[in-house]
């Protein structure tokens, strides 16, 4: 992965702007559902815990995983699985949700790790659809039905997530509480070490430090936070399917880190509401989602690499340089 | 003798049969993928994307222009590969210098689009292609009944395949695209045209696959999502032979073949995910692969 993607550096803002920023992108958060469907933006955070989770390994770890459907999915068969058939509580079931993702994760990284760069990413892409087929004939999982009308139950017996309103606060909680936890992850020594893999692994060998056992455990958090992700979609949508099992599920959370820019902090969670919302605008034109959604990779791989939030931030730091370069050089 | 196992000969002879056609086509494809990898260092994503429209075309040429399987035996792999040129030139060539991750990424995308495309314009059923009138038939060996078809597939494609092999190993032409896999800035001052021969290589890659979507349209259903159920399982066939060599992408390819359909006899429920577990058996034993040199 190239030294290009850099976080987002603070210092180019103000903190005043940086503020108000704050204070704006919290109060859209909470007006929301005044005026979009709440059941839409539940998805749309779903899916932005999955990017940022899949960031966390892309973007920060350098590994291009193609078999992230299989912890969303699997953790959506498994919370419908405990929620309806066996009854149990909502947390109790997301996190089941959650334990089976990081499980799958696992034991995908255990096996994947083995090989590098593109054998990497077919290997996961190989093991993830041998987890399709298995839901394919698992009798489990309700085949093409899939497992409908999971009920969503109460929060600690207190709220009642049938109202989709109350469902969305409390997605957005959890969503807001997973995106901190992966900006903590990324600051932490752990998340520098995952950096220093991603530009030269065999210098961070040389240090001294186990490569395999970073790259396993960022694998994991990775698995269980899309896998909370996947929980989550189950529940508000009340429907595990084989869909979201698919590698066109795979391939359309790495456009969303790709659109939105990889190893960025933000960028994911822009690119994911650009990718739910192709999907809703096409449901209704008869256009097949596959064909915009892989021009769309095509024309972000060629033209805006970094995405839209990585070439953004790029033009306003460049911008910045140029200003006090010029400031610098007026003094003289 | 008519059971082995306690199954019927003829069961599992026919058995043998679909993995061995399987298995060719598994081995054409990891052939192109290997070729392609090994000169661009590019993983094809679109390879199962350019199976899909060698067959397309084929069904094309026959339902719109009235031209029988043998010329488009020669003209579809041409066209395929035309195309595939022309993708080259125009979009794979301005990432050579970038990371694996976006020529991936690309091509994924091309997969995606072609699929879509196809699937917008025909539909996700599936559209039967007629085996031609000299190949119908059956040769009747006592002990299994083979279709001539199926027959001439096998043999027609480990002809390629060998062909391939003999051009990459022992051919002049070859040594050049061996030399400017090691060295391609040597090679380039040596006055031999490398761009040229990287798009020529690509084209040769996705021809490959586009021909070997012509001998399966007679057999599978031609459908928009043939290509990338077959490609996930050919990226595990690379994965178990590794990329090293040629002959070792043939042999994997047409010995999962028929270990998959093996398979289908004793245990029915997991047919479909042999290969995988193949893979994960290889990972955890030889991890560079079967024939795979790591680096």
């Amino acid at each position: 992965m190239a030294h290009r993607y850099r976080d987002f550096r603070p210092e180019l803002m103000s903190a005043p702007w940086r503020y108000s920023l704050l204070v704006l992108a919290i109060a859209v958060a909470l007006l929301a559902p005044l005026a979009v469907y709440p059941l839409f933006l539940v998805k749309v955070l779903c899916f932005m815990l999955f990017a940022a989770a899949l960031n966390l390994v892309l973007g920060f770890a350098g590994l291009l995983s193609l078999g992230h459907a299989a912890f969303f999915g699997g953790a959506a068969y498994a919370f419908a699985q405990s929620a309806k058939i066996w009854g149990w509580p909502f947390e109790l079931s997301l996190l089941f949700g959650v334990v089976a993702g990081g499980a799958l994760g696992f034991v995908f990284g255990l096996i994947a790790i083995r090989r590098q760069g593109i054998y990497f990413t077919m290997i996961t892409l190989a093991l993830a659809q041998m987890v399709y087929f298995l839901a394919i004939q698992a009798p489990f999982t309700g085949g093409e039905d899939g497992i409908q009308n999971v009920p969503r139950g109460t929060l600690l017996g207190l709220l009642d997530l049938r109202d989709t309103n109350t469902l969305y606060y409390v997605v957005l909680v959890i969503v807001v509480a997973c995106l901190l936890l992966i900006r903590r992850t990324v600051h932490s020594p752990f998340g520098h070490i995952l950096g220093a893999i991603r530009e030269n692994e065999t210098r961070v060998t040389s240090l001294g430090l186990n490569v395999s056992r970073y790259k396993l455990l960022a694998f994991t958090l990775s698995a269980a936070l899309s896998g909370l992700a996947g929980a989550l979609k189950a529940s508000a949508f009340q429907l595990a399917t084989l869909n979201d099992v698919s590698w066109h599920i795979s391939g359309e959370v790495v456009l969303m880190v790709l659109i939105g820019g990889i190893g960025t902090l933000w960028g994911p969670l822009f690119g994911a509401i650009f990718v739910v919302m192709i999907g809703h605008v096409l449901a209704t034109s008869g256009l097949p989602v596959s064909l915009v959604v892989g021009v769309v990779f095509m024309a972000c791989v060629m033209l805006f690499r970094r995405g839209f939030y990585g070439e953004t931030i790029d033009y306003l730091r460049r911008n910045l340089i140029r200003s006090t370069n010029a400031a610098g050089n007026s003094g003289h | 003798m008519t059971e082995l196992f306690g199954v019927p000969i003829a069961v599992l002879s026919g058995q043998v049969m679909i993995g061995l056609i399987n298995g060719s086509f598994y081995a054409l494809l990891s052939l192109g993928l290997a070729i392609i990898f090994g000169l661009l260092n590019v993983i094809n994503f679109a390879h199962g994307a350019f199976y899909m429209l060698g067959a397309f075309v084929s069904w094309g040429l026959l339902t719109y222009g009235g031209v029988g399987y043998w010329p488009s035996l020669v003209l579809t792999p041409l066209i395929v590969g035309a195309l595939g040129a022309v993708f080259e030139r125009t979009m794979l060539r301005r990432l050579y210098g970038l990371d694996h991750l976006f020529s991936l990424l690309l091509t994924f995308g091309l997969a995606l689009a072609l699929e879509g495309i196809f699937r917008w314009v025909y539909g996700a059923g599936g559209k039967s292609y007629p085996v031609p009138a000299s190949l119908q038939g059956v040769y009747n060996l006592g002990f299994m009944v083979l279709p001539i078809y199926r027959a001439w597939v096998i043999v027609a494609s480990l002809v390629v395949c060998l062909l391939a092999w003999v051009v990459i190993e022992k051919t002049p032409l070859g040594a050049r695209l061996r030399a400017a896999t090691e060295n391609p800035k040597l090679v380039t001052a040596f006055g031999i045209n490398v761009p040229l021969m990287l798009t020529l290589t690509y084209a040769a890659g996705v021809g490959l696959a586009g021909l070997a979507g012509v001998m399966a349209a007679p057999i599978y259903q031609v459908s928009p999502n043939m290509g990338s159920s077959l490609i996930i399982i050919v990226f595990a066939v690379v994965v178990i032979g590794g990329m090293g060599s040629i002959m070792g992408s043939i042999v994997t390819g047409l010995m999962l073949g028929v270990l998959e359909s093996l398979t289908k006899v004793f245990f029915p429920t997991a047919s479909a995910i042999t290969v995988f577990i193949v893979m994960i058996l290889v990972l955890l034993m030889r991890p560079a692969g079967l024939f795979g040199k790591d680096k």
